[in-house]
């Protein structure tokens, strides 16, 4: 059994701020199911918010407004105590990421660069032309480099150890060498990332399955809020590619088959720069209505870059017109870009406060995988990058109070059960005669895509929850080509399934049971929000019966009573 | 109706787990319809044909340099070439040069990671921070730009003749990164890190035969950087600094 004091699930940007917050004082272990600069957070491409006050029309900018902006957001159900926290920590994670080497554009008096994004009352976006992602998640890499963090990579965790309301660490898969490894811990951090696979269409790598949600709802810890799913509005048609919300930050327009800029019907004020749920909701509306365009991947909206001239693609959005020449064939130069709303982020998530504990003690999450909640019901571009490093950092952080002056000892015996039965199901899984994992997650992912989308519906609902009863009868029966257990990625796949439909069935209940809209959350048979019923948090916990048993919570009001949402 | 093409795939396989087998092609037949990439069909086979089949991927979408390899003899990213762009019905597919083959297509990048870990590869300051930002021109900025890009995929690592027939040396990537910090004004390390690389297997071990630019998805040159380390070890001698 391997054993350290604290093990931190995921190599992304939350996972390794964390670790190279604790590293130097603790025994730390860092898995990591691909090698940690493979991880999702590389594909963030607009950037991060943070109340800087660095562009001309941005002097008077402050947290106070990047809260006010981050809560109205949210359709009023983020928890405001934990909002103002992160955006008070905005500027100094930017700052401290700066510092650290991360190579942010420049405005021409030497200071970080910042663009307009959707829902934001100023230009407080900071950014590297349009691959922020890529230039955070390696920075944070290269510190964690420079103080030797220890990296397990290609180590999948496939289960979490809890017993009497306590974590005692996990149970990881070495794909390389295909051993199951006890490893026992003071403290697990998840930060595992985004559940988007379980959509067919999205952005999200193929590796953001959500099996760390699914694990930690599996070891008996809530997910919170998991019908808030956000869907962007500019997936590249086909390959559902992210691009950027920075093309209309840089001043892009969202055109019909009859040449309008339909955005000024849904919002006339941002235009297309209101909040993602809005802009989702007003393509696909278009393209219900029959003013889409016709392609044979589908029905689609063009975005319009032409107009910002070849000078300004070129420096500030270089990686989205390599996207678009590599994946379609079309310059943006010259052509407008097809897209449509495809699933992109998962609001919900792991039920964690604004010190990223979880109900258990010594488990914390943060990052996609979590929800504290500061983006409620809908998350604005920009806040996640953030959110990523500051929870990141107040993790570390709060296990290292935690820690201090406690003496805790892992219990053994929960993890050598765990690990039975872990080696049990990949038996079973190995020695089955059902069926194999791709066509059942095709199945799921379909039905998440068909029946729990932008839109929502009483009977779509309840087809889409008696369809994951289904598919869960017929993953009892999932089984893989080879018994070997070394780089078998389809055994891999088959074990993060069942995670996948646990993540599902708490969407799709939690979606069926919120009787209002709100946020990405929109019922065509409820289509106003409810505050006086509906002003809450979903709380998803695995039943005895193997079902989701759910329960509610207050959200956290401070000081932005909740009034209409208008752009 | 979008027209389906028979495609065969011929794909190396290999386990290290079992040396006794000999690597070997084996063929897949599979119908592919225009626009679809090397991944996808990759992950079809997986799925619909062979479930053992060893590859990596995850962003689909040529930013996370997950899945480097060898497509009818040209390395490239196989999440971004097309099926459809070679003229002809078969594609042959093997792993990254210069790597120890762990299975299949996916290999033992450990070499690749060392190299990368001994130039510091972080940004080394000397001054005491500021309370903001460091302040950088945007001509500063964009003097690290193409070396910024870099996604770590290490095409260009299996594309180098020198790592070819010397295992010890740098490669392109390590010094593409190397010289990102070396360039960037924040930067405050000591010159005589260039002494580590002033010998055959740094700066000038390389061939300058740009095989690396070619092999490079995201336009970065490793070139240009071996050749601005060289002159900023010149310059340390001649003035007793490189910056």
């Amino acid at each position: 059994m391997l054993s350290h004091d604290i093990i931190i699930v995921g190599g992304g940007l939350a996972g390794l701020r964390a670790a190279v917050g604790l590293c130097e004082k603790y025994n730390v272990a860092l898995l990591s199911k691909v090698h940690p600069i493979r991880s999702h957070s590389i594909a963030a491409q607009g950037g991060i918010n943070a109340s800087l006050a660095n562009h001309p029309d941005a002097k008077d900018d402050s947290w106070e407004k990047h809260t006010f902006d981050t809560v109205k957001g949210s359709d009023y159900l983020a928890d405001q105590h934990a909002v103002e926290i992160m955006c008070k920590q905005a500027p100094i994670i930017v700052y401290e990421m700066e510092h650290w080497g991360c190579p942010f554009s420049r405005f021409p008096d030497g200071s970080i660069a910042q663009r307009p994004f959707g829902g934001a009352g100023y230009p407080r976006t900071c950014y590297s032309a349009d691959i922020t992602g890529h230039v955070l998640l390696n920075t944070l890499y290269e510190r964690a480099v420079s103080k030797g963090v220890k990296v397990y990579p290609e180590w999948y965790v496939i289960a979490l150890v809890t017993d009497n309301g306590r974590c005692h660490g996990v149970i990881a898969f070495d794909l390389i060498n295909g051993k199951i490894i006890p490893m026992k811990s003071k403290v697990t951090l998840f930060a595992t990332g985004g559940y988007g696979r379980v959509y067919q269409y999205s952005t999200n790598a193929l590796i953001n399955t959500g099996s760390g949600i699914g694990i930690a709802y599996k070891a008996g810890v809530p997910a919170k809020d998991m019908e808030f799913v956000q869907f962007h509005p500019t997936g590249l048609i086909g390959t559902n590619i992210l691009i950027t919300e920075a093309c209309r930050g840089e001043g892009g327009y969202l055109v019909n088959n009859k040449n309008e800029r339909f955005m000024e019907r849904y919002a006339p004020k941002a235009m297309e720069l209101a909040p993602r749920d809005i802009v989702s909701r007003s393509i696909q509306t278009e393209i219900d209505e029959g003013r889409g365009f016709e392609h044979p991947l589908g029905r689609y909206i063009k975005l319009d870059l032409r107009h910002l001239g070849a000078q300004k693609i070129l420096e500030k959005l270089p990686g989205i017109r390599n996207i678009c020449i590599d994946f379609l064939g079309i310059d943006p130069i010259k052509e407008p870009i097809p897209i449509m709303p495809v699933q992109h982020y998962s609001m919900g998530g792991i039920d964690t406060n604004e010190k990223a504990e979880t109900e258990f003690e010594g488990f914390y999450a943060a990052g996609e995988c979590a929800c504290v909640s500061v983006h409620g019901a809908n998350r604005l571009g920009g806040n996640s990058l953030l959110d990523t490093i500051a929870f990141g950092k107040l993790a570390s952080i709060a296990i290292d109070e935690y820690l201090q002056g406690k003496d805790v000892t892992p219990d053994e015996t929960p993890l050598n059960n765990k690990l039975a039965e872990m080696e049990h199901t990949i038996r079973m899984i190995t020695g089955n005669k059902g069926e194999r994992p791709f066509s059942i997650l095709a199945d799921l992912s379909k039905n998440m895509s068909a029946n729990v989308g932008i839109f929502r519906t009483k009977d779509e609902l309840a087809l889409a929850l008696e369809n994951i009863l289904k598919i869960k009868e017929r993953y009892k029966g999932v089984y893989v080509s080879s018994s070997e257990l070394h780089m078998n990625y389809e055994l891999l796949n088959a074990l993060e399934l069942g995670s996948m439909i646990e993540v599902a069935h708490t969407i799709a209940i939690g979606a069926y049971l919120r009787e209002e809209s709100r946020g990405a959350h929109s019922r065509r048979d409820f289509p106003a929000r409810d505050d006086a019923n509906w002003l809450k948090h979903t709380i998803a916990r695995l039943g005895a019966d193997g079902n989701p048993e759910i329960s509610f919570k207050d959200v956290v009001i401070t000081r932005y009573e909740p009034m209409e949402r208008k752009y | 109706m979008i027209k389906e093409t028979v495609y065969t795939f011929k794909i190396l396989r290999y386990d290290s787990k079992r040396p006794e087998e000999a690597a070997q092609f084996r063929s897949y037949q599979i119908k592919v319809i225009p626009g679809l990439t090397i991944l996808a069909v990759l992950i079809r086979i997986r799925d619909e044909i062979d479930g053992t089949l060893s590859f990596r991927s995850s962003c689909r979408s040529a930013v996370c340099g997950s899945c480097a390899m060898v497509i009818n003899g040209k390395i490239d990213l196989a999440c971004r070439t097309q099926v459809a762009s070679f003229g002809t019905n078969t594609i042959i597919l093997e792993p990254l040069p210069n790597f120890e083959i762990i299975k299949d297509l996916v290999v033992d990048m450990t070499p690749f990671w060392n190299m990368y870990e001994k130039v510091r590869p972080y940004l080394i300051r000397k001054s005491p921070d500021p309370e903001k930002e460091i302040q950088q021109s945007e001509e500063e900025r964009k003097r690290i730009d193409q070396f910024v890009n870099c996604i770590l995929c290490a095409s260009c690592y299996g594309a180098c003749p020198v790592l070819a027939r010397n295992p010890d040396y740098l490669g392109p990537a390590a010094m593409a990164k190397l010289e990102r910090f070396v360039l960037d004004s924040r930067d405050e390390r000591p010159g005589d890190v260039l002494e580590e690389i002033n010998n055959e297997n740094g700066v000038w071990g390389c061939d300058t035969v740009f095989r690396c630019i070619d092999a490079c998805p995201k336009d970065v040159r490793p070139t240009d950087s071996i050749v601005g380390l060289r002159k900023a070890i010149l310059k340390k001698k001649l003035l007793g600094r490189y910056k």
